[in-house]
């Protein structure tokens, strides 16, 4: 055995060393995220955004669903319509802050669930190798065959649109990269030197799969995930904007970005409006991962 | 060599079997019966009947995916429920109209990010990689039917330069090498391009980063190599890696067009499926989803081939 792997087994016998060690880590990469100023903007442009759509009926100036005739398309800047009104005489802050909570929702819980599920057969898969490593991959492989975007649009389409669909094709599209990115993880960290010196101590199979195989592969595939938010965001809305995701009238950026469509010759800015909100969105959210993941020093 | 190619063959058809699988089982998720949409709903229990037996729809599952799968393998995607007319008529055209947009959009795309990817590469660190990695991350954050329809507001409304819609002034569906079919081509085609520019220029910078900080290019330097030899060692090296994303790219392409299409009424693919969703024509659904599928396996096994072919390492 090496000095390595011997090193590896002191401190794992020492366990308050270690828990000292990974507090380390953390607040190093806090320190990291908090010297990076563009992740930090991001970060709160995200947070405004959340927070003003969770809070919506207290924020919002208007009711989102007062339609109004006379006041059709009113151009950004009116006065008691700061950002103008829709098609139907809407006001567009109170249905961008409103839109907020159907679209933010429609991006992070695909990719919460799909890390869950894709991420947990993907760790099962690497560790334990072998026929179900194959039997869960080559499932996978299939939903690889499809580009992403056209099987949620294939599924959703299928299932018959709808909010809820719509997060679940969202879910099953993004359950094989995170469970690939998964697996290939725990392969490399279960036949890392620590795993075999912990096998090597009375450390049962679910203490090394929760301590040393999970410690390691939760970074990257979180990571991963983060980065995949910006593209459920995209693919979310556009599902919405083909007339998959929530029915009107709701408000959701990429249902607003469909049906202001029919105005751009009249008021183009305002049709513009919701397309700038996901754009917006989803790049501080990609930003935000990019920083996460310099600030963590994962390569994937 | 060989023995690598007939294995990713072999390895292609279990995959093509089961994007079938998928495909076929498209039908039996969604919600009431594929016949509800075109029947009317006082249809008598007769008709209905005679209906399911003409769509072979009352036999079991798995003998309806067999016959579905030996029918799809001699090209009989089945009758568009909607139009009457079989699948494949209505699939072949407008799989042409989505490829030129799509390889005009890759084209432009893989340009584009080639050389972002490169300067930003070479400038590691300085304010042209900045300049370029910004820009490379807008290209892949941006919601590509959203830019499109700021293009049309830009170019058709404000500046009434280009078309906002269709394929050639006169509703025609079929595309003919005139000034004004490229017209009508050039917004889609720049909508389209934003994201392989932003993820190849990325790719391109990573690899170019990485490969001018190894030691054979410091060795071939020291010989007295002059930049744009040394240039050709990087791009041979940074090669594969590139080629395998863009042809990913250009399948991403020909299945996410929908969107695009969609906001300029391009008659394609997307359109078809656009149309085969909205009046719930599960075999038009179901031909149009298998054949991108289909297009994207192969456009992957060809990647992978070529792949081997420029780094023969990938076969051992």
């Amino acid at each position: 055995m090496s000095s390595i792997s011997i090193a590896a087994m002191e401190r794992e016998v020492e366990a308050p060393q270690f828990v000292a060690v990974r507090r380390g880590y953390w607040s190093m990469v806090v320190g990291r995220l908090s010297r990076d100023p563009l992740t930090i903007v991001c970060g709160g442009i995200v947070l405004l955004i959340a927070l003003a759509a969770i809070f919506a009926p207290w924020v919002a100036p208007h009711d989102p669903y007062q339609t109004s005739m006379i006041k059709r398309l009113a151009p950004i800047g009116t006065p008691g319509h700061v950002l103008g009104t829709d098609e139907l005489g809407r006001d567009m802050l109170t249905r961008l802050i409103y839109g907020g909570r159907v679209s933010l929702l429609t991006a992070i819980v695909p990719v919460a669930m799909a890390l869950l599920i894709g991420g947990t057969l993907g760790v099962i898969a690497g560790f334990v190798g072998g026929r179900v490593n194959m039997a869960i991959m080559r499932t996978m492989d299939v939903f690889y065959a499809f580009p992403s975007i056209l099987l949620a649009i294939a599924i959703s389409g299928a299932l018959g649109g709808g909010i809820l669909n719509a997060v679940l094709s969202l879910t099953l599209i993004f359950m094989p990269p995170i469970c690939r990115v998964a697996e290939t993880v725990t392969t490399q960290v279960r036949n890392l030197d620590f795993v075999a010196a912990a096998r090597a101590t009375p450390a049962g199979t679910g203490r090394i799969l929760m301590v040393h195989v999970l410690g390691n592969v939760l970074g990257p595939v979180l990571i991963y995930a983060s980065s995949l938010i910006s593209v459920s965001i995209i693919i979310a809305s556009g599902l919405s904007f083909l007339g998959l995701g929530v029915s009107p009238p709701e408000a959701d950026w990429g249902l607003m970005l469909n049906t202001l469509r029919q105005s751009i010759y009249v008021a183009p800015l305002n049709a513009a409006l919701p397309g700038a909100m996901i754009f917006v969105t989803g790049m501080c959210f990609n930003l935000m991962s990019d920083g996460l993941r310099s600030a963590m020093d994962v390569k994937l | 060599m060989l023995f690598y190619l007939l294995r990713r063959l072999l390895y292609a058809v279990p995959i093509a079997l089961g994007v079938t699988l998928v495909c076929f089982s498209l039908v039996h998720i969604g919600p009431g019966d594929p016949l509800s949409s075109i029947l009317p709903p006082e249809a008598s229990q007769a008709i209905v009947d005679r209906m399911k037996r003409e769509y072979g729809l009352d036999q079991p599952l798995p003998l309806q995916y067999l016959i579905w799968l030996g029918k799809a393998a001699v090209g009989d995607f089945g009758t568009s429920i909607f139009t009457g007319r079989p699948v494949l008529a209505e699939i072949a055209p407008a799989l042409v109209n989505s490829l030129i947009i799509a390889v005009g959009g890759a084209l432009l795309g893989f340009l584009l990010g080639i050389v972002f990817g490169t300067v930003a590469g070479y400038c590691h660190g300085r304010p042209a990689d900045r300049f370029f990695t910004a820009v490379a991350i807008t290209g892949v954050s941006v919601p590509h039917y959203w830019l499109a329809i700021v293009l049309v507001i830009v170019f058709s409304v404000e500046l009434m330069w280009l078309p906002a819609l269709g394929m050639t002034g006169s509703g025609g569906t079929e595309f003919t090498f005139s000034g004004e079919n490229f017209r009508h081509m050039l917004l889609p085609v720049i909508a389209l391009s934003v994201i392989p520019m932003g993820v190849v220029a990325r790719t391109v910078r990573a690899q170019v980063a990485e490969l001018l900080n190894m030691d054979f290019v410091d060795a071939l330097r020291s010989k007295g190599l002059g930049e744009a030899k040394v240039f050709r060692h990087v791009a041979k090296n940074a090669a594969p890696q590139v080629l395998a994303v863009m042809g990913l790219q250009l399948g991403y392409l020909l299945g996410g067009s929908i969107l695009i299409e969609t906001v300029f009424a391009w008659p394609g693919t997307g359109l078809l499926l656009n149309n085969a969703i909205f009046a719930r024509d599960i075999p038009l659904l179901q031909g149009t989803i298998l054949a991108l599928a289909l297009i994207f396996v192969a456009l992957n096994l060809l990647v992978d081939v070529v792949q081997a072919i420029l780094d023969p390492r990938i076969v051992r």
